[in-house]
């Protein structure tokens, strides 16, 4: 069981929350001007780490607010979290 | 050497002392033609049908860790080819006509039993999904009926078809080829195999980084020392992307832990695979008389070969649903392997972005029921370079093509 700190409304419990995928993924445009191969790497390919990884998760049964998370892939620790508005947290493996 | 009635009286005679070991376990050569990493059942599938099929006996399996010892030994073995689309119908089915064979192919029992898988369905609306999933798989040749809920009831005595119940059962689609096999036997048998072909397996060889000349991999650094190769094949299923990124490229590939767990052992309860997509679990029963349970993933990327505590809840509360006298039985074993999770959950076979290197990946929550099928085609794209006529559609490139093959229902368990 994760416990994750929301940046509003502190420690609960991982199933009241939804993981939103890795960050940052940033969206390639104009959309003219974007092949299908940048367009298929923006989609799907991901770093999918092993280790220290920043992902965007929701606090879907609770503020609804969507926060950052910097979590290791392999012990689970959770290292930091943070409001989409802050910086991106840095990683350091 | 191959287990028969007198090969066991022999043994019998010197009490079982004197089995030899039923696969070599050789320092790794300096130089391979081919050299497969992973070895779990697809590697050493491959390994094989590279030997048998293609004359390339010139081959290595280096394995992390021990043999069978990631998802091979971690899944919950149905064997099944009730799949959607045409492309995904004709390679699980050759994977499960290479299951129906394999037990006499290799001189080991795989103890393949096709007991039937039950797909239920609780509300009409699932019903009509059914028959619709039902008759895709009669126009791809595939085995399958739909059983009204009085048939159901007959498989699945102990179901809850209580009127009270959350999740009445409307019918079921059951494929009676389908069924479960050992999942041990299966890796031993194809390295037994393999290795009286003349394939080195070498284990507790971990792979540190690869060895590049200009844009060609010519071999692998390990923790065994370096070892040259003219084809690098990886079949490491979650860890993929991390191999990947040690070559230079990245994936479509999300790694996610997939649990199950196992109930204490109980008389025979269950006779078949039963399967309930809403409740998000499905259940066998092994040999020994355990439950074996299974569930959706953990909704989060993860290279922890165990599972979360949410995730099992949630199963085994689906699962008591269905089968509410199951709620006396303790759980005697949970354990989780990382499966590589595509966006449409179907496999990726094909030519690494890097020269001399190859990709088997992608299959996974059922990685287990393609082990065969998945070994053949992956030997002959090595093999030969061209992708077996059963695996063309299943590229890296249809990701920015388009043509993806969306398996998402058919995979069974929610993504």
């Amino acid at each position: 069981m994760l416990r994750i700190s929301c940046p509003w409304c502190g420690p609960r419990d991982e199933p009241e929350f939804r993981w939103g995928g890795e960050v940052p993924v940033l969206r390639p445009g104009p959309p003219e001007a974007v092949s299908d191969s940048a367009w298929a790497q923006y989609l799907f390919v991901r770093d999918n780490p092993k280790g220290w990884v920043r992902e965007r998760w929701v606090h879907a049964f609770g503020c609804r607010q969507w926060l950052i998370v910097v979590r290791n892939t392999v012990t689970h620790e959770i290292r930091a979290t943070a409001r989409l508005t802050e910086p991106l947290p840095e990683v350091t493996p | 050497m191959r287990f028969s009635a007198l090969a066991l009286a022999r043994g019998a005679f010197s009490f079982h002392g004197n089995w030899p070991q039923l696969w070599r376990s050789p320092e790794p050569k300096r130089r391979y033609d081919v050299a497969v990493i992973g070895g779990g059942g697809h590697g050493l599938a491959t390994a094989y049908y590279l030997a048998k099929e293609h004359g390339v006996r010139n081959v290595a399996v280096l394995e992390k860790g021990w043999l069978g010892g990631g998802n091979t030994g971690r899944n919950t073995t149905v064997v099944r080819s009730n799949y959607f689309y045409p492309e995904s119908a004709r390679l699980y089915e050759l994977s499960l006509r290479l299951y129906e064979g394999l037990s006499r192919e290799l001189g080991f029992n795989i103890m393949l039993s096709q007991r039937g898988i039950l797909t239920l369905a609780h509300d009409s609306h699932q019903l009509k999904m059914l028959a619709r999933w039902l008759n895709a798989m009669h126009l791809n040749g595939i085995d399958g009926e739909l059983l009204g809920p009085g048939e159901v009831r007959q498989w699945l005595p102990l179901l809850n078809d209580s009127p009270t119940a959350r999740y009445p059962v409307k019918g079921a689609v059951l494929q009676r080829r389908g069924g479960i096999a050992r999942h041990d036997a299966v890796a031993w048998g194809y390295a037994r195999a393999a290795d009286t072909l003349g394939v080195d397996i070498v284990q507790n060889c971990e792979v540190l980084g690869f060895l590049r000349e200009g844009e060609r991999v010519v071999g692998i650094e390990t923790t065994r020392g370096c070892i040259q190769a003219d084809k690098v094949a990886l079949a490491v299923a979650g860890h993929s992307g991390v191999l990947a990124a040690k070559a230079g490229f990245r994936l479509p590939v999300t790694s996610y832990a997939l649990q199950a767990f196992v109930t204490e052992p109980v008389k025979p309860a269950l006779s078949c695979v039963a399967v309930s997509m809403a409740t998000g679990a499905y259940v066998s029963q092994s040999d020994k008389g355990e439950l074996v349970v299974g569930g959706s993933l953990d909704l989060y990327p993860s290279y922890a070969q165990r599972g979360n505590l949410p995730t099992l809840q949630a199963v085994v509360a689906g699962l008591l649903e269905l089968f509410p006298c199951f709620s006396r039985l303790r759980m005697l074993r949970q354990w989780a392997g990382i499966v590589d999770v595509v966006h449409d959950s179907s496999p990726i076979i094909d030519h690494a972005p890097v020269k001399g290197m190859y990709l088997n990946c992608g299959w996974g929550t059922g990685g287990f029921k393609a082990i065969p099928g998945g070994g053949l085609v992956f030997a002959h794209l090595i093999a030969t370079g061209r992708p077996h006529p059963a695996a063309e559609a299943f590229t890296l490139r249809r990701f920015a093509s388009g043509a993806l093959i969306d398996e998402g229902a058919a995979a069974g368990i929610s993504h």
